[in-house]
């Protein structure tokens, strides 16, 4: 089923048709940032760290828990800490680029490598998911990418003024704005009972590894758990 | 914002640890996928992966924040399935938490 969008080709309209795409994922991604900048407002960060971190790391997820485990306090350990984290909770960054291979195999690393610096959840699903668009999946990834990018380092700085003004973020459900993103996400990967099985061992693997050990363990223990189960599953069933 | 503030060393080392570390989970999948073959197993694992780090992290999360968030999970979740769109089910979600919490004071 390779047809002309699944080549991988570039050209300025195609990248522009990318960035159209993903005009509906705008709004929730500047909300998204300038949650980040508020909740980093409050922990302490100047606003020049936290629009460095949007602009180098541009990984929502994991910038909202790196808030978690933030400190004033920089220890060697206290790195290593954040980077297993931010490692945690990314992983799924791994399996968003290994099926992404089928398209982006045929270019060279000069070129595939530094586009995979734009892979985030949103271009991920935007390019992934079929569509009446003539322009290519490595288009469509670069284009939304770009534009997700922009928007997400420009909404750190009023989140973060505004952030800097609110005393109590959890009255205001701040600190569920993580969760609620990632729930969102489940419902356009909802495939039918294969892969809603699989999901059930992950969540309840991951309820029991959280119960018995601290940190953030859970995330790769549940994903593993219910990666094996779906790959022991049967296509048919 | 005083000079030391902004640029304070370990912060943005901190920074840098973690952009390294986010780029390797990026480029990683992609790289070994080049090497190893995809069987079918290996292909069906990866179909349930994305949803399974979804699961994963949020059931526990929202089981330690309490009640309050276990709705606010239902509301993304039924916003999500009647409008397909992602800054309406957030922002609905959080706006339930934080009226909850607000009845609770």
């Amino acid at each position: 089923m390779i047809g002309a969008r699944d080549l991988a080709r570039w050209s300025l309209s195609g990248i522009r048709e990318g960035a159209r795409l993903s005009l509906p994922l705008l709004p929730g991604t500047v909300v998204f940032a300038a949650a980040f900048g508020a909740l980093a407002a409050q922990k302490g960060l100047s606003l020049f760290e936290a629009t460095l971190m949007s602009a180098l790391v541009f990984a929502g997820a994991s910038q909202l828990v790196a808030m978690e485990v933030w400190t004033s306090r920089w220890s060697f350990g206290a790195v290593l800490t954040l980077a297993l984290v931010t490692a945690t909770v990314n992983m799924r960054f791994m399996l968003m680029g290994a099926s992404l291979r089928p398209w982006f195999g045929a270019l060279s690393p000069w070129q595939s490598y530094p586009v995979l610096l734009l892979t985030v959840d949103a271009n991920w699903l935007i390019a992934m998911s079929p569509r009446g668009s003539r322009a290519s999946h490595l288009e469509v990834f670069v284009g939304s990418g770009l534009a997700l990018w922009a928007f997400w380092v420009a909404a750190t700085v009023p989140g973060y003024l505004l952030g800097a003004l609110l005393s109590e973020p959890k009255r205001f459900g701040l600190d569920f704005i993580l969760p609620a993103f990632f729930a969102a996400l489940l419902i356009p990967l909802w495939r039918g009972p294969r892969r809603a099985f699989a999901w059930l061992i992950a969540g309840g693997t991951a309820l029991a590894i959280a119960q018995l050990t601290p940190g953030w363990w859970f995330i790769i223990g549940g994903a593993l758990a219910g990666s094996v189960a779906g790959g022991w599953l049967d296509e048919r069933s | 914002m005083s000079a030391a503030e902004a640029a304070d060393l370990g912060a943005i080392g901190a920074i840098l640890a973690m952009a390294a570390t986010t780029y390797l989970m990026r480029i990683s999948g992609f790289w070994l996928m080049g090497r190893i073959p995809l069987s079918p197993r290996v292909r069906r694992m990866l179909d349930v992966l994305p949803g399974s780090v979804v699961v994963a992290t949020v059931l526990p999360l929202v089981a330690q924040a309490g009640p309050a968030a276990a709705v606010g999970v239902v509301v993304v979740i039924g916003l999500m399935m009647l409008r397909r769109n992602e800054f309406l089910a957030v922002f609905g979600g959080v706006a339930a938490v934080a009226l909850i919490r607000a009845g609770e004071l």
